[in-house]
């Protein structure tokens, strides 16, 4: 297919508390379904979205961060984190939940959908996009 | 609005999918199905335990083809495909299958 732009979808909120994060993924979703080249980006407080074992129940919200393990199947598999950002927040990359896709063009190898970069890496990567969704 | 099942009531929203998602049971489900005239077979059964352990695991319905690709996955091209779920279920795998398994509307399903 001709036409397709690079769209990078910046998270920048904790998730919880503001509908941002939930917002964002839904959006994802959604437009995951028009072929377009997607990655998401996670800095700020944004890196909290896919720590792993969170528990929302004492404060009475859905915790959906077991989605973000379902973006594979939807062909999202570029998932960008700000090491400053975690290292700010004194997580490191063992705090995020694993999340994979599997490789078509590899036999269906399972293969790790987060990447670590670095501050100026990530620049790099926001200005080789066609279209920036901040939430 | 609410269907009516072994004595009790469920409730569900304006289109069908029930409003608590832990009311579900496999009676109310074929309940459901009757007021979609879907007549549940073990084909059918197949595809809405797919989703409900879809959306255990994910928390989210998958969308048509992420569920069509899953199910050829699992069991064979001659099930996943657009015209295997489409015969199961007329108004859309997602739409009605979605509905009969006690599931939200899936995300971007209008």
């Amino acid at each position: 297919m001709s036409n397709i732009k690079k769209f990078l979808y910046v998270n920048r909120k904790a998730p919880y508390g503001t509908i941002y994060a939930l917002e964002s993924l839904e959006v994802v979703l959604i437009g995951a379904a028009f072929d377009q080249d997607v990655s998401l980006a996670f800095l700020d407080d944004g890196v909290f979205q896919l720590t792993k074992g969170q528990d929302t129940g004492a404060i009475g919200v859905k915790n959906f961060s077991p989605t973000f393990r379902a973006l594979g199947d939807y062909d999202v598999t570029k998932l960008f984190v700000e090491r400053e950002s975690l290292e700010e927040r004194g997580l490191s990359e063992g705090d995020l939940q694993e999340i994979v896709y599997e490789d078509e063009d590899d036999d269906w190898a399972e293969k790790p959908s987060i990447k670590i970069v670095s501050r100026a890496e990530m620049a790099d990567i926001m200005s080789g996009q066609d279209v920036v969704l901040s939430f | 609005m609410s269907y009516q099942i072994n004595g009790h009531t469920v409730e569900h929203d304006e289109e069908g999918y029930i409003t608590t998602l832990s009311d579900w049971t496999k009676d109310l489900a074929e309940e459901i199905a009757k007021s979609e005239n879907v007549d549940m077979t073990d084909e059918h059964w197949a595809v809405v335990n797919f989703l409900r352990d879809y959306y255990d695991e994910y928390q989210i319905a998958p969308a048509v083809r992420v569920l069509i690709k899953a199910i050829k996955k699992e069991m064979g091209p001659e099930k996943g495909n657009n015209k295997y779920m489409y015969e199961l279920f007329p108004y859309g795998p997602a739409k009605q299958a979605c509905k009969i398994a006690g599931l939200p509307k899936p995300t971007g399903c209008v």
